[in-house]
């Protein structure tokens, strides 16, 4: 009786929720993420529902394993193509694995788009990426130089030196130093993704170049070095750590100044973007194909590359102001 | 004993070769500040070869001190998050228990199951790692969230020197006593040196070293609370694959690894061979593509030189046949 009782109650509280949740029109669009519980994901929901609210008469389904595996992505996809949503936002675990659903949820007429950790291009529609190895190269050496109106002499502390990202996002910032005149890089060095090397190595820098105004990590463990390297030779406020860097993990660096400013995705715009671009495309008034731009409301708009792939800022400037809004999110 | 006194001579000579030849490309390194830096910098390597020296004096290796520094280190750091009111002596003392009951756990195989030392800490090396994992699941904790007493303690300045090189000095002190003046010291040498004669002499081999495993992971335990202050941050891979400088400073150092032969002043003088070319190398402009190649070249020498002095001459014993060639 009491299991009868309880049933029906489930049953009764299922249906109050499908009948009050959404009405016949609103769209429903699903963001899928790697995992529940991830600051990083539940951020990039809080702009998804931004966007919703911006957008109306859209309904947000924020869902995703419980561990951060394919197979738990793939049941969750199943279950939203059951449930026939209209678009379905995911940052995969796994760049094969999940196609074979997703094309299946295409077939259906369900909107498919990668976000953040993309899918191969059989099983979307489009991929946006928070950002660009351009974008990434320009920031880096702009947090810097935006530091430095005179000039200076500044250093780059890497991860190891087959990284391949911090490589290339060293190329490119390479490639736009003629943008930034006075400001001279005097040395790159590797600190290996090692608390302890990254440390030596930046104290070696300071060592080195006496007159080195600052640090650029594009690695979260060489930031984070360098700047407690910084403050224990005393140097804070001659030289400035900057780079790519979480703002959980950062917090203490701005607090102490020893960085004045760093930079990563925003993951609020990116939930906020990937819910305005899967918008557009299930609503018809945007196609995604090679060259197209999608409108992303106040993150103007993505241009798809020839791999349907766009990106979709630059990377957000965290600094004394708004740290404090971040740090606890990721 | 004048041998062990020439090997030690000889890597004394080579450090301050090393010197001079930093100091040629980069006068500000042999500064007496600077030499501070370096020495502080070097303190968790002294701590830890200190520990690994009797480790493998008892013809055993300990590959799991990273390992459980990383963990002490984690579980200090999560305590002080959870807890800013705990007191710094207590999280030491604290530090010092946690590691030495992870040195136990590898003692305990080693003695009374007789697993192989090296599969035993390859093992519980992967297992500390995965329970910082557990705890943690992959996050950091962060310079932000600890208490600055908790991360001031390491660079507090005493005469000159921060802790964390005063306690380098007051380890070795230590140890240096243990060595030479206690049973226990000179059981982990007979030990080491032949196991059976230690056996005659009424030596439980299997129990001293799991006193050696004991130290080493008391001493692992302490550095991980200092490593965690000092770098004001914890995360799972913190000093991943240190456990491999801890061994080639022993072996820099004159410790023999098959057992039997060391001193304290061998691992401490490897421990700071080994930190002087790591603090060098980023200051004397030296293409990073060459760092490691140097960095092994000169282990290499260092152990070469090192076994070379402490060939003993074979004894002649049959002077009859000596003639007879």
């Amino acid at each position: 009786m009491k299991k009868l009782s309880k049933l029906l109650t489930t049953a009764a509280i299922a249906t109050g929720l499908f009948a009050g949740a959404a009405s016949a029109e609103d769209m429903r669009i699903a963001l899928v993420v790697k995992a529940l519980g991830i600051g990083f994901f539940e951020a990039a929901a809080k702009g998804a529902e931004e966007a919703a609210s911006e957008l109306g008469g859209v309904e947000i389904i924020y869902t995703g394993p419980t561990d951060t595996t394919a197979e738990g992505q793939i049941e969750v996809i199943n279950s939203l193509i059951a449930q026939n949503v209209d678009a379905i936002a995911v940052s995969a675990n796994d760049t094969d694995a999940l196609v074979p659903t997703l094309k299946k949820a295409m077939q259906r007429g369900i909107t498919v788009i990668s976000w953040d950790s993309g899918v191969a291009e059989d099983g979307r529609q489009m991929h946006l990426n928070p950002s660009s190895n351009p974008l990434i190269g320009n920031m880096i050496i702009k947090l810097a130089a935006d530091e430095l109106p005179e000039g200076g002499e500044v250093a780059v502390l890497s991860a190891t030196t087959t990284s391949t990202n911090q490589n290339i996002w060293i190329e490119e910032m390479n490639k736009v130093m003629g943008n930034y005149p006075g400001v001279e890089v005097v040395a790159t060095v590797y600190g290996d993704d090692l608390a302890d090397k990254s440390y030596r190595e930046a104290t070696g820098l300071m060592q080195s170049y006496p007159d080195l105004d600052a640090i650029i990590a594009p690695t979260s463990v060489g930031i984070v070095a360098a700047a407690q390297a910084v403050v224990d030779a005393g140097k804070v406020g001659q030289v400035n750590v900057t780079g790519l860097g979480l703002p959980s993990e950062m917090a203490g660096a701005i607090e102490s100044g020893a960085s004045k400013s760093f930079a990563i995705w925003n993951p609020i715009d990116l939930g906020y973007s990937a819910t305005m671009i899967a918008y557009h495309l299930s609503k018809g008034d945007a196609v995604a194909e090679p060259g197209a731009s999608i409108p992303m409301g106040r993150m103007g708009e993505v241009t798809l590359d020839e791999t349907n792939s766009g990106a979709m800022a630059d990377p957000f400037v965290y600094d004394a102001s708004n740290i404090a809004d971040f740090k606890d999110i990721f | 004993m004048t041998l062990l006194k020439s090997r030690e001579a000889i890597l004394v000579g080579a450090i301050l070769l090393l010197l001079a030849l930093v100091a040629s490309r980069f006068p500000g390194f042999v500064t007496p500040s600077n030499l501070v830096a370096v020495f502080t910098d070097t303190a968790p390597l002294i701590i830890l070869a200190l520990g690994q020296m009797v480790v493998i004096l008892t013809r055993s290796i300990d590959l799991s001190v990273a390992a459980n520094l990383a963990l002490t280190g984690m579980v200090c750091a999560l305590i002080n998050v959870a807890f800013p009111g705990v007191p710094v002596p207590v999280l030491v003392a604290l530090a010092l228990g946690l590691g030495a009951l992870m040195g136990a756990i590898n003692g305990f195989l080693v003695w009374k199951l007789t697993i192989p030392p090296i599969v035993v800490t390859l093992g519980t090396m992967t297992i500390f790692r995965g329970i910082i994992f557990l705890l943690t699941n992959g996050s950091w904790v962060n310079s932000h969230q600890m208490s600055s007493a908790f991360k001031a303690f390491p660079r507090e300045n005493i005469l000159g020197l921060p802790l964390l090189g005063w306690i380098a000095v007051i380890v070795t002190l230590i140890l240096g006593l243990v060595m030479s003046r206690t049973t226990l010291g000179r059981a982990f040498f007979a030990v080491g040196g032949n196991p059976h004669a230690a056996v005659y002499t009424g030596i439980n081999v299997g129990r001293t070293q799991f006193l050696a495993f004991v130290i080493s992971g008391m001493l692992a335990g302490l550095t991980g609370y200092l490593w965690v202050a000092r770098y004001a941050v914890a995360y799972v891979d913190i000093a991943g694959g240190f456990e491999l400088d801890v061994v080639a400073a022993c072996v820099i150092g004159g410790i023999s690894i098959a057992g039997g032969v060391a001193t304290v002043a061998g691992a401490v003088l490897g421990a700071l061979f080994l930190g002087i070319i790591k603090n060098a190398l980023p200051v004397i402009d030296v293409s990073p593509f060459w760092q490691l190649a140097i960095s092994g070249a000169a282990i290499i020498i260092a152990v070469t030189f090192n076994s070379r002095a402490g060939r003993s001459k074979g004894r002649v014993i049959l002077k009859s046949a000596e003639h007879a060639q």
